[in-house]
């Protein structure tokens, strides 16, 4: 944690160092822009800092100190799978064959990263009992966003555009009411029982021949299984809706359940928290949608897809002696979501990770992210409030509300207390519906001995709120900066750097 | 066991006596109607060396390496300083989230709040946000906060415009229920500057969007006559850069008159990797602050008196505002914004107008060659800035008899323009060697001339 | 808590102030309390006609976001352009610099929906 504390001053914005023609000289010099072009369409002024090469490596080494990371301590953000990120992933993706490929290169000269896309579209079909991937979109909501466009074009190729409602549980993620909303969707939000999950009471309540899609999670963002999915499901169908399966907790479920045997038509990964592609500060992601056989004409284009080449499409993972082609051609699909094929970077970690694990490492992966979650659920257990005392998934919650009656200590404070003795805070003041919500997911990679440190850290915490509650409030103190004045940000937001004078 | 998991066996056994269960599976219990039926088929468990093994093997069967390429459209190849790497690939940068914990991720957001205003800087808009997927979906969701701004539901689109990117907009669009109508492209290469005009002034458009340099390579700003109707009509003018390495030469899309900038910043250091990721950016005036959407990051001050960064406006995004929010935008494309404010910090002012007078000098090398041969000829006239649209003949047979002889020389116009099917798309950046543009011409003799014999 | 006397509420917690045909709409020094530091407010244009109870504008917080709904239906003859640049007077000096709309009432009989400060009192708690 010393890096990251207060005694080194943060270093000048970039824009405030250096000095013309300092820069270090990467190609040789130009001849002059007005050679070439007519004065009118070039650029008077080119108001960038020219830095050394050293002093630009020490600013954001420098930077790259006040940032946390997996790497520097334990990172229990709820409904994130912060789960350690393999080297070797980063390695195979910057493999030259790989990070030079252009997207235009034609088909039978990029046969490896094709291969790469099949073997991973194929793989991620098996584990989520899905009929095909498409590898498009850029990230969880952006699969979203797709998969309601899919929906919207199916229904209305079935003449049933009168569908305008999307269902989605008050502990969904805040994607699904605003992707819904960018597809014209009416969103009807649908509360939770007193066990933390979807009624089929209810939901049938709001069913009917304008039901279009159900967003749901498995395991909720309580960390519950939502036990009654199979009636969910069968209920939504039975008025002719879609089941949509938001896979950001797809960590618990790998080799357990499957979002297709569930009942799901639709669904989405995040390669970025289960699959251990590096978040990276907040992107690139990458969301795979995945659909059941019924609306696979439907995917985004385009698509990887094996030439039979005589021999018959077995549809099989491992892709060894198959050839493969791009295909834009599908009259059906909503069309492209991004500039190019897919975050093609990411697609190689991901595949590189489920080499490392075979079925049967992914199921073991679910097996351990859960019982990691218990074990601290239990610990956290004996000096928070746990609102759903049962057994959890990949995640649970905890509630500092008793604490903040008694104390005046918040669930904010505690997070920002954690900070200051080395671990990433929990995810707070989210599901909505638990006052002073903390909710932690620990991810399998985490040992034992990693949860007990936190989990006396947190006791530490609360005991401290109880004796000299001003402390925790006061946090974090040993951090290069302390709590930000946010209003002010907002009010007179400072957006950019200036040149001043 | 799983990859990547500390647990030994006693461990386990030790944390499940804890939670009072049996077993892992007793842990995990289903009802057996929704259990899997049948193993799943995913790739085999391999060790470490032989899992890098394996994707080596992959990674060769990759072939374009061999080739001299011309490739461009979208997306480009040019030098990246190895610091860049080395830098962005730090665990801290690498395996951060979103700097929602402001106290602990100061760094990455000073770099964030660097990145914008780069873009700031160089595109002459007054706010930027903290990146988005990529240049089309840029695109799309810049239309949309015309579309907002304006409250009309009909776009108007340079034919120019990346054929891709309008594909894009046009899948978005599909969930809106807007309209979109495309302008022709002009003889010279440029949006036709009537037919912008007649539009305008026919229908209510909360948008018109062009490219400049455009798909062709052509530098296409929206030009006085246009930026008039534009101003009459109250419509928003939007610019695409989908080649940022062109703005260290030409003016910014500000200087003519764009209230929206979208693009693309892969030139900035980032890998092709077939496509992704990349980054998008989106910048506008101060007027449309409120409606930008994605992260934004902002300067503040802390509790202890100094200066501090901070995740702001976060009121419009989806996790507060959740279906009214202007976007669904979660995840930014922060590390590869990261790797663009690197390169550019690297290069600086000097290194980047070098970078672009390169790609003028090259791409004029280029095109001087390839119009040396009989039979070959540059499809426009308007001034470009490091693509060309070169007329062969048949565009698809040429490019297969160019591969045949190692060359990749640009993507057939065909694929997107029927008309333009005669042409391809080829470009020249800093790194095109005068032997690479020597084979393709030579090549071009071969098969341009046996074209010409069938 | 401040809720004077001589102004109707809604049940969203709006005030309006009737003074012949215009009637003056905020947000009450509860909703305010209860949003936390306000940054920015989205306001109807004037010329626009709106119904009671509609939804007519947004006020954003810093962590929340909250629609704004008109106690009173008619049309915006004026809005309060100052609060762009002083959000915080919403928080300062809600019944007061902290104004928003004006409407000219299409039918001022409206007023009957809206409550007194003693009914307004009952509700204005968490």
């Amino acid at each position: 944690m010393s890096q990251l504390s207060a005694d080194r001053p943060a270093p000048a914005l970039i824009f405030e160092t250096g000095a013309p023609g300092r820069a270090t000289e990467y190609v040789e010099r130009s001849r002059p822009h007005g050679e070439f072009l007519p004065p009118e369409l070039l650029r008077s002024d080119l108001p960038l800092p020219d830095n050394s090469e050293l002093d630009v490596v020490r600013h954001f080494t420098q930077l790259s100190h006040r940032t946390f990371g997996i790497d520097l301590g334990f990172y229990p953000l709820g409904s994130c799978t912060m789960k350690y990120n393999p080297r070797v992933n980063d390695a195979i993706a910057n493999l030259p064959g790989f990070r030079d490929l252009h997207p235009y290169a034609p088909d039978e000269l990029a046969q490896g990263s094709l291969a790469v896309m099949y073997e991973l579209e194929r793989s991620l079909s098996s584990i989520f009992g899905m009929a095909a991937f498409s590898l498009n979109p850029s990230a969880g909501a952006h699969a979203e966003l797709a998969a309601l466009l899919v929906a919207k074009k199916y229904f209305k190729d079935r003449g049933e555009s009168k569908r305008t409602k999307v269902i989605v549980p008050d502990t969904a993620h805040g994607t699904n009411p605003a992707s819904a909303a960018m597809c014209g969707f009416k969103v009807i939000s649908l509360p939770s029982d007193a066990r933390g999950r979807v009624s089929v009471e209810e939901i049938e309540k709001v069913l009917g021949d304008d039901t279009a899609v159900c967003m749901m999670t498995n395991p909720n963002t309580l960390g519950l299984f939502e036990d009654r999915i199979a009636e969910i499901a069968a209920a939504v169908h039975r008025v002719g809706g879609l089941m949509y399966y938001d896979g950001a907790n797809a960590n618990a479920i790998m080799g357990n359940v499957r979002p297709g045997d569930m009942g799901f038509d639709l669904m989405h990964l995040n390669t970025h928290k289960t699959f251990t592609i590096p978040h990276g500060g907040g992107g690139a992601g990458h969301g795979p949608l995945g659909v059941a056989a019924h609306l696979v004409d439907y995917l985004p284009t385009p698509v990887v897809r094996a030439i039979p080449d005589g021999k018959p499409d077995v549809r099989r993972a491992p892709s060894d002696g198959m050839r493969f082609e791009l295909d834009f051609d599908r009259p059906k699909s909503i069309g492209p979501m991004r500039s190019f094929w897919s975050n093609f970077a990411h697609a190689v970690r991901a595949l590189s990770y489920l080499y490392a694990n075979g079925a049967e490492g992914l199921t073991s992966v679910s097996q351990l992210a859960v019982l990691n979650a218990n074990y601290l659920r239990v610990g956290v257990s004996e000096f928070l409030t746990t609102p759903y005392p049962e057994i959890c998934r990949h995640e649970f919650v905890a509630s500092a509300q008793e604490l903040k009656k008694e104390t005046g200590v918040r669930a904010l404070d505690i997070a920002k207390a954690l900070l200051d003795r080395g671990f990433m805070a929990p995810t707070v003041y989210f599901p909505l519906i638990v006052p002073e919500c903390l909710m932690m997911e620990p991810t399998e990679t985490e040992s034992k001995e990693t949860l007990d440190l936190f989990i006396e850290a947190l006791r530490e915490i609360v005991e401290t709120a109880k004796r000299d509650p001003q402390s925790v409030m006061a946090a974090p103190v040993k951090t290069v900066v302390g709590r930000i004045d946010e209003t002010r940000a907002a009010r007179q937001p400072d957006l950019r750097w200036r040149q001043s004078g | 066991m799983g990859a990547y998991t500390p647990h030994t066996p006693q461990e386990i056994s030790q944390m499940l006596e804890r939670i009072g269960v049996g077993s892992l599976e007793e842990l995990l219990a289903v009802s057996p109607e929704i259990a899997p039926k049948a193993p799943l088929d995913v790739v085999p468990a391999l060790p470490e060396y032989q899992i890098e093994r394996r994707m080596k093997a992959l990674a060769a069967r990759n072939r374009a390496d061999e080739y001299a390429s011309f490739l461009g459209a979208g997306a480009y190849r040019h030098y990246a300083p190895p610091a860049i790497a080395a830098l962005a690939m730090r665990g801290e940068f690498l395996t951060a989230y979103t700097p929602y914990q402001a106290e602990v991720s100061q760094g990455y957001l000073q770099a964030i709040y660097e990145w914008q205003s780069y873009i700031c800087l160089l595109t002459g808009m007054e706010i930027a946000n903290a990146s988005v997927y990529d240049g089309a979906t840029a695109l799309a969701e810049g239309s949309i906060m015309a579309i907002n701004a304006t409250g009309r539901a009909r776009l108007l689109v340079s034919r120019a415009v990346d054929p891709r990117y309008r594909a894009v907009l046009h899948t978005y669009c599909g969930g809106l229920d807007i309209e979109i109508d495309e302008i022709a492209v002009g003889a010279d290469g440029r949006t036709d500057g009537d037919s912008a005009i007649a539009a305008i002034e026919a229908k209510k458009y909360a948008a018109v969007i062009v490219q400049s340099p455009n798909f062709f390579g052509v530098i296409d700003e929206i030009d006085a006559r246009i930026r008039a109707a534009i101003e009459t009509s109250g419509t928003v003018p939007i610019a695409v850069i989908s080649e940022a390495i062109s703005l260290g030469a030409l003016r910014p899309p500000a200087e003519w008159g764009a209230q929206i900038v979208v693009g693309e910043a892969q030139s900035f250091g980032v890998a092709l990797a077939y496509g992704g990721p990349y980054v998008g950016f989106i910048a506008s005036t101060a007027e449309h602050m409120r409606r930008i959407p994605g992260r934004l990051v902002g300067r503040s001050v802390d509790n202890r008196g100094g200066e501090a960064y901070t995740l702001t406006l976060q009121a419009r995004e989806q996790h507060i505002r959740r279906e009214k929010a202007s976007s669904n935008i979660c995840t930014n494309q922060a590390h590869c914004a990261l790797i663009a404010t690197i390169y550019l910090a690297l290069v600086g002012a000097s290194g980047l107008r070098d970078v672009a007078g390169l790609n003028l000098e090259r791409s004029r090398e280029l095109a001087t060659a390839v119009t040396s041969v009989p039979g070959v000829s540059l499809r426009f006239e308007a001034p470009f800035f490091n693509e060309i649209v070169v007329r062969v003949g048949n565009a698809a047979e040429v490019l297969a008899g160019l591969q045949q002889r190692g060359v990749l020389a640009g993507v057939d116009l065909g694929r997107f323009y029927p008309e333009y099917a005669d042409s391809i798309l080829m470009a020249a950046t800093e790194l095109t060697t005068t032997g690479e543009i020597a084979k393709l011409t030579a090549a071009l003799r071969e098969v341009v001339h046996v074209a010409a014999l069938r | 808590m401040n809720i004077p006397s001589d102004l109707l509420y809604s049940k969203e917690h709006e005030w309006a102030k009737i003074e012949g045909d215009i009637a003056t709409i905020g947000i009450t020094d509860f909703a305010q309390g209860s949003l936390g530091d306000i940054t920015f407010v989205e306001l109807p244009k004037v010329g626009a006609k709106v119904e009671q109870f509609a939804n007519v504008g947004v006020i954003e917080s810093v962590k929340t976001v909250s629609d704004l709904y008109t106690p009173l239906g008619g049309e915006i003859v004026e809005v309060n352009s100052a609060i762009d640049a002083d959000p915080a007077a919403l928080n300062n000096d809600p019944y007061g610099a902290g104004w928003l709309i004006k409407i000219k009432l299409a039918e001022p009989a409206q007023a009957k929906a809206l409550l007194d400060a003693a009914a307004y009192t009952g509700i204005a708690h968490d």
